[in-house]
């Protein structure tokens, strides 16, 4: 299949994208697609505003469909269409888009290979206020043991409109995990190549190697420049798709370095750093992995920044953790 | 329906049955859903053999309508369906439940032998027919979609949603059937969960609900024939577990039994007596 761009990228767009979040951008992206896409169909649970879609729901009725708040039927519905040949987008709040129909997502994507793009929002800890039924740091482990599906954990809002362009291209069902609030800092200021499995450096440093993905990546840049000031050079790789994992970019790590980390805003059971850590396990004399996440627990609530900060995902932590490992 | 009408569906009806045995048989001691494929022999006969626009020679059609056995376990019924149109060979039905087969306890998608969706796991099957039916409204075809479930299955909260979604969407060209054998699993409908009233429930759900005798070729045929305007349409289909062999009719120890050479032997007997 010919790679189909459709969303074209400026400086302005960037910019409007970071203030607006994760979601927003999504939404404002599917509203360019459709120009393009005949196909195009977003099915979602009851969820418009949340996901930037009311334009999208007003301005093209006849592409959109709510289901109510259905999402074992949203899959269903989602794979009847797209075996007709619809490209269907489904979305909703991330625990209820992915745990809520996990079997649906197994059977009809998975084992009966109909392919769609699941884009969970607000993943991670951004809804801790609401608390953990709305935050969601389980989707990629569970998500990661159904065979025939792609994960992708963009890194800011421009990335979120480039996974979604190559998920659409992509030839089975891909999971969009969108993190962070709004504004969303940016990482990448300008366009630039994204292939889901490639992962991409965004720093280069030759004493350790942290691999991250979604928001945390923002957080690990800073705690890079942090090390920096204690002479420890980190490089920073993008793994913004954890299935498939980039397993050179990982071979690569383990020969330059003897630590490499992963940072992440999910379970350190399941996700990034255990994605990484099955690989390294095929290596001989591999190096240590430091898996900094959330720890395998379920905190009181709060505010996204006093989350990061009682699991200990904040750039001054990580870069604390990260000389500790070196020990 | 004229008689002769009628009489070439039950006869359908008959090889469908026939063949479910000879598939239970051939399972051997991995055992098969005998039970519920056998509620299902006539409705199906119904769909494959009258209702359905579906071209045996050319069964990949787009056009064609399209139908989900969301009652996975009674998949015996739709490979003995398909084996009498003669899209699945007598050759591959030997090998339903061995190792490495496309015919297994249920169905796998493969378009090379009519399957068009993996099911078994219950209370997927309607959600997936509403979203062929809102493609082919989308598409402005004329495609009917037919999801069997089964009463059992009804127990499934997503049978639900999707009970409570197609109206909304006003898919006419969706068409569900209950098969309605008052057994589940590990005993009755009563013993298990009460699914009293399935006529009240779907057309409280705003359905066009009808119920029918499943076993009576004329009614099923007359209700699935009318497509209703703007609305789905549900039918209750009122059958016999087992239907068709004494041993097995209404004794749901036959839900999933292995077929022995002298159960086997004797279901023969029966046959050739009633013909």
């Amino acid at each position: 299949m010919n790679y189909q761009k459709m969303i074209e990228i400026n400086k302005k767009k960037i910019d409007l994208w970071a203030n607006v979040g994760s979601r927003a951008a999504f939404g404002l992206a599917v509203l360019e697609l459709e120009k393009t896409m005949e196909e195009l169909f977003i099915v979602t649970c009851d969820v418009s505003t949340s996901a930037g879609l009311d334009r999208f729901r007003k301005k093209v009725p006849d592409k959109y469909v709510d289901v109510g708040i259905s999402e074992q039927n949203m899959i269903g519905v989602a794979s009847g269409l797209s075996t007709e040949g619809f490209k269907v987008i489904t979305t909703t709040f991330a625990p209820f888009q992915t745990l809520r129909c996990c079997e649906q997502i197994k059977v009809n994507l998975g084992y009966m290979k109909t392919k769609i793009t699941m884009v969970g929002l607000a993943s991670g800890l951004v809804l801790g206020e609401l608390g953990f039924t709305h935050c969601s740091i389980e989707d990629v482990g569970v998500l990661r043991s159904i065979p025939n599906l792609a994960i992708v954990s963009p890194a800011d809002s421009l990335e979120v409109v480039k996974a979604l362009e190559a998920s659409l291209n992509y030839n089975k069902s891909v999971y969009i995990r969108l993190t962070g609030g709004a504004p969303n800092p940016s990482i990448y200021k300008e366009d630039y190549k994204f292939e889901i499995g490639k992962s991409i450096k965004l720093h280069e440093g030759k004493d350790i190697v942290i691999f991250s993905c979604g928001t945390m990546i923002h957080n690990c840049l800073e705690a890079v420049q942090i090390l920096n000031k204690k002479n420890i050079s980190c490089r920073v790789v993008n793994m913004h798709t954890i299935k498939p994992i980039d397993v050179d970019a990982i071979k690569d790590a383990a020969r330059l370095s003897k630590l490499l980390v992963s940072v992440e805003e999910h379970n350190i059971i399941g996700g990034l750093g255990s994605a990484i850590s099955e690989e390294l396990s095929k290596i001989k004399d591999s190096p240590k992995l430091l898996r900094i996440g959330i720890n395998d627990q379920y905190s009181k609530g709060g505010s996204y920044k006093y989350l990061q900060e009682i699991h200990e995902l904040l750039p001054e932590q990580i870069s604390k953790k990260v000389i500790e490992g070196i020990i | 329906m004229t008689k002769p009408e009628e009489k070439k569906i039950n006869n359908f009806a008959n090889i469908i049955r026939k063949k479910i045995l000879d598939l239970s048989f051939y399972a051997g001691s991995s055992s098969s859903h005998f039970g519920g494929a056998l509620s299902s022999a006539d409705i199906a006969a119904c769909l494959f053999g009258e209702i359905m626009n579906f071209d045996k020679k050319n069964f990949q059609s787009s056009d064609r309508d399209r139908f989900i056995l969301s009652k996975g376990h009674g998949c015996m019924v739709y490979y003995a369906a398909l084996n009498v149109l003669g899209i699945i060979t007598d050759e591959k039905l030997k090998t339903f439940e061995k190792d490495n087969s496309d015919l297994l306890g249920h169905p796998v998608k493969n378009n090379d032998i009519g399957i068009d969706f993996s099911t078994g796991s219950l209370g997927m099957g309607l959600s997936l027919g509403i979203g062929l039916s809102l493609a082919f409204k989308k598409k402005k075809t004329n495609n009917r979609v037919f999801v069997l479930i089964g009463d059992g299955e009804c127990n499934e909260g997503s049978i639900w949603e999707a009970a409570l979604c197609a109206p909304n969407l006003k898919l006419n060209n969706l068409t569900v059937i209950i098969d309605h054998n008052n057994f589940q699993q590990t005993g009755s409908n009563d013993e298990i969960m009460n699914v009293k009233n399935l006529e009240k429930k779907w057309s409280s759900f705003n359905w066009n609900t009808v119920s029918v005798d499943g076993h009576n070729i004329n009614q099923i045929t007359e209700a699935l024939k009318v497509q209703d305007n703007e609305v789905p349409r549900a039918i209750i289909a009122k059958t016999i577990k087992g239907k068709g062999f004494s041993f097995s009719e209404n004794n749901n120890d036959w839900h999933h039994k292995v077929m022995t050479s002298k159960n086997y032997h004797e279901a023969l007997d029966e046959l050739s007596k009633n013909d």
